[in-house]
């Protein structure tokens, strides 16, 4: 990495702020040029339980987060008891000095797991179970301890301001932390005053209100603080650089790809999407009169998986976004779908299964699931994406392989790029085409939707056009789309339908299946947002002069099979790298190539892998000191 | 050119038991959509699964045969992006009131300016027999191994509650009755709702032809015996005139009493309906002024194979 690679930590209850402080402090960073990688974790909960953000900012591109926190900010007990460890050596932890005597046992939202080994950590050190206890553990590994009163400096600030309400305003907690961090970092404090004007636009008095408290608790830090080595004081700007949360790929993605009409049950974390696709209904069309977007919020996902359907028929670009649960609903349609050939992109933002699982955390558990959705043989797209911009780019490669194709599609994507927040490029609609392949305009003559063609793809009517009357069943069908139980239309119509997954391997782009990072002796397979860490992980490696190789799977049904085969042909090692316990892409790699992993590199704790841990697990393979199977748990 | 009553029919074989009430209802539908001379490529009929479910193949339009109790999903979302288009949705009671009961009730909600028809057989006839919703508590009809253990659905009761904003009840073997019923409901601004009762004549041995007619009543009187009878006469104003929650209240409950009419004097016609509900086209328009001019089956989206959305200004929010 370059001169500059700071990790941030915010941590408090659900509710607190958490969020909004760290969405400041990402922006101000870059907006002083920064390139940034954020990674938000939750528990689902509303209010009370912990929840932080962990923002990674450099002079270089990074795509992961990394073990160590150089810097923690925190405004409660639990924040510094579950991540004190984190901090390096010669980082630091701002904490509320009202806070030294708290005990473990004080703090009810600690379950008696993590209890229990933080526990057995500060007894064999010979520490009290005190925030006092855990921050003479860092203090004693190097970090420094940067001390403040909250409750003073709120009341200093209320004396100062004649406004005695101050003292007790705690929400503004998160406001402090941030300021204090700007101050001893040495960043400038405008960026930050000018978003709480943004976020109180409503309420000036608050926001003049936190904006004392910003400035105040500022100047605290830089007047009071200096044995901080580290500051962040700007670095050359990239032109054309946004900003962005992790599901804006995706939804800014639907609008330019011309997806009209999305349909959704609410799901953690999924809904962020239809919620964003909702608050920007209206869209501006250039030479034209305004579009819409029309989103739904149904009764349930089945009601979300039909309507798409039915508003697909018309000729509109339809999709759903949706979670593991919400997706194992919605199987019984999406069979309908294969078998009537309309064309539906559902974005699959997958979390920690099975079951509820864990219902806020990441896990790309549903890569099997997917591939093998619904009842009977019927052909579909399953497309991974490997991180936000990329996401943009991909979500009009899947209204077009939906339309050209008339199959269904199921593009992968993941809570850990959904709670991602990242620097990248500015998104350039214009790099997405649209091709709806046989969608008809006009009709003369005897149409028959399910006609018998040369490559199996028939002109795609849509309820409502002239002349272009046709019918849809989900039982088997004749060219009309009329029920039929004749043996050789049988045979004629799945081979039809099934044909199309040849065609997609065969006419798909192959740079658009599967991309390539390099192939040496030891090369790493692996599909969506583990990209990023993979990514840096290999530069880390590098540097030492170690090469390892990477592809980056994106097509993963059908399946690539000669390509992946041919590109891994001088690879003698293959690792598998996957967010989830039994492999499953290492599954159907083998069952398609023939071959087997000699790696792999999982995690299954519901928390994103960083490069950090990826590092280190493929130093132990080049090493020969690892196993066969390497599991990750780095992260709270 | 008119279209004639014979323009609406397939030459789809018709696979429904001989004598089978589904006949009356196809008639009925084919019949109504001639009356109002709907272009054949304006309408859909959505269709449920079982016997009903064949329903779309048999009329000349487009036709969509959808899943089990998922018909109204299907149609809504047709419906709502292209609102042009004439949208009837039918399917069974099973289909409709048991595993699609959700539906059912989220669809009464919305109020989209649709159409749904439930053939109601109180029977699951393509399963061999076995009791649907409307199948009263404790009754045996053939091929149930023991009575009934379930209390019915009211359908008329459950759409009114629901929200649905034009409620009838017909009767499969009075087809010009229905075909009427089927003309007012799909010229009701808002969704409506149609209960058919619609004898099965192969596993429905209680609620036949005969009963319906009040056969076993006539021998006890030598008065008026048929079960059905038409709200219409004597006069039943079922119409919310003025938006008023009296006046909404009363047509209401009215309603509901009628709907829980039902062994002797079995009433059929229009329970209940109220055009001063917003439709959800109204609600879309509300905040998406040109949507029933632009719906998304109509909207340009692309120019030589590029997209003509511009996102700029949300791309510019987003820049540092």
């Amino acid at each position: 990495m370059g001169s500059v690679d700071f990790t941030w930590l915010i941590g408090g209850p659900q509710g607190s702020g958490v969020d909004s402080g760290a969405n400041v402090f990402s922006k101000v960073c870059a907006e002083m040029g920064y390139h940034i990688f954020g990674k938000r974790e939750f528990y689902s909960n509303i209010k009370g339980e912990h929840s932080y953000f962990a923002v990674r900012v450099s002079d270089q591109e990074i795509r992961s987060n990394v073990n160590d926190v150089t810097l923690m900010a925190s405004f409660d007990a639990e924040t510094i008891f579950r991540h004190f460890d984190e901090v390096s050596s010669g980082g630091g932890i701002i904490y509320d000095s009202d806070l030294d005597k708290i005990t473990t046992d004080e703090v009810h939202t600690l379950d008696n797991y993590f209890k229990e080994r933080l526990h057995q950590e500060l007894e064999s050190k010979n520490k009290p179970f005190t925030i006092a206890g855990v921050l003479e553990i860092a203090k004693e590994k190097g970090v420094h301890l940067y001390p403040v009163s909250f409750r003073e400096i709120l009341s200093n600030l209320a004396e100062k301001t004649e406004n005695p309400k101050l003292r007790g305003l705690i929400r503004m907690f998160n406001v402090l932390a941030v300021s204090l961090s700007l101050g001893l970092i040495k960043m400038p404090l405008d960026p930050l005053l000018l978003s709480i004007d943004s976020i109180f636009s409503k309420k000036p008095q608050i926001a003049e209100i936190n904006k004392q408290a910003a400035d105040f608790s500022y100047d605290y830090a830089k007047s009071n603080f200096n044995t901080f080595q580290y500051s962040l004081t700007g670095t050359t700007k990239q032109p054309d650089t946004i900003l962005v949360q992790g599901h804006f790929g995706t939804s800014i993605g639907k609008m330019v790809s011309g997806c009209r009409f999305q349909s959704y049950y609410p799901i953690t974390p999924a809904s962020d999407e239809s919620v964003y696709l909702e608050s920007n209904e209206l869209l501006e069309i250039q030479n034209d009169r305004p579009g819409s977007t029309i989103v739904i919020q149904t009764e349930d996902e089945i009601s979300a998986m039909g309507m798409m359907i039915g508003a697909a028929l018309t000729g509109t670009r339809s999709s759903t976004s949706t979670s593991g649960p919400g997706f194992a609903l919605m199987t019984e349609a999406l069979g309908w779908a294969g078998i009537n050939e309309v064309p539906i992109v559902i974005t699959l933002y997958q979390r920690s299964g099975p079951s509820t699982g864990l219902p806020t955390r990441h896990g790309q558990d549903d890569l099997l699931f997917a591939v093998n959705a619904g009842h009977g043989d019927f052909p579909k797209i399953v497309y991974a994406s490997g991180d936000i911009e990329e996401s943009f780019y991909d979500t009009g490669r899947c209204f077009n392989y939906a339309d050209v194709y008339q199959i269904p599609v199921i593009h992968m994507m993941d809570k850990f790029l959904s709670s991602s927040v990242v620097t990248c490029k500015r998104f350039d609609p214009k790099k997405i085409s649209i091709d709806r392949g046989l969608l008809l305009d006009k009709i003369d003559g005897e149409y028959r939707r399910f006609a018998f063609t040369e490559d199996g793809i028939s002109p795609r009517s849509r309820l409502g056009l002239d002349n272009g009357v046709f019918w849809n069943t989900g039982d088997e069908s004749d060219e009309f789309g009329h029920i039929t139980e004749d043996p050789q239309v049988r045979i004629k119509m799945m081979d039809k339908r099934m044909s199309r997954l040849d065609l997609v391997i065969k006419r798909v782009p192959q740079e658009e299946q599967v991309v390539s990072f390099g192939i040496y002796d030891l090369t790493i397979i692996s599909w969506g947002s583990t990209k990023g860490p993979i990514l840096d992980a290999l530069s880390m490696l590098k540097k030492e002069g170690i090469d390892v190789g990477f592809i980056q799977i994106k097509l993963i049904h059908p399946f690539p099979s000669e390509h992946v085969k041919s590109l891994l042909k001088d690879a003698k090692t293959i690792i598998d790298i996957e967010a989830n316990h039994s492999g499953q892409l290492g599954k159907i790699f083998k069952q398609n190539v023939t071959r087997e992993i000699d790696y792999f590199i999982l995690k299954y704790t519901g928390r994103g892998m960083t490069s950090t841990e990826i590092y280190d697990s493929l130093k132990k393979i080049v090493e020969n000191k690892a196993n066969k199977r390497e599991v990750l748990s780095h992260g709270a | 050119m008119a279209l004639k009553l014979a323009d609406y029919k397939t030459d789809v074989h018709n696979d429904w038991c001989p004598g089978c009430g589904d006949f009356g209802i196809v008639n009925a539908l084919q019949m109504a959509l001639a009356e109002m001379g709907i272009e054949r490529d304006k309408a859909t009929i959505f269709s449920g699964i079982g016997c009903s479910g064949k329903t779309s193949h048999f009329i000349n339009t487009y036709g969509v045969h959808t899943l089990h109790g998922r018909v109204l999903t299907f149609a809504q979302g047709g419906k709502l992006a292209n609102p042009e288009m004439t949208v009837v949705a039918v399917g069974g009671d099973g289909d409709g009131l048991g595993i699609g009961a959700g539906h059912f009730v989220a669809a009464g909600r919305r109020n989209v300016d649709m159409t749904y028809i439930i053939f109601d057989n109180g029977v699951y006839g393509l399963t061999k027999g076995q009791a649907s919703p409307t199948l009263k508590l404790g009754e045996k009809t053939k091929s149930l191994p023991s009575p009934n253990t379930n209390y019915n659905v009211n359908p008329i009761g459950l759409a009114v509650a629901s929200g649905f904003t034009f409620v009838a009840r017909g009767y499969s073997y009075d087809v010009r009755h229905l075909k009427d019923l089927i003309v007012k409901a799909v010229r009701h601004k808002g969704l409506s709702f149609l209960d058919v009762l619609q004898p099965c004549p192969t596993y429905n041995d209680i609620n036949t032809r005969d009963w319906y007619a009040g056969v076993d009543l006539a021998q006890e009187s030598i008065e008026r015996h048929a079960r059905i009878y038409k709200l219409e006469d004597p006069h039943f104003d079922p119409t919310v005139h003025y938006d008023d929650d009296t006046e909404v209240n009363e047509k209401i409950s009215q309603a509901m009493i009628k709907s829980l009419e039902w062994g002797n004097k079995i009433p059929i016609g229009i329970f209940y309906q109220n055009e001063l509900i917003s439709q959800y086209s109204t609600r879309l328009t509300d905040k998406i002024p040109n949507y029933l001019e632009n719906p998304p089956a109509k909207q340009t989206i692309s120019e030589n194979g590029l997209p003509t959305t511009d996102v700029s200004a949300i791309l510019d929010s987003l820049r540092v």
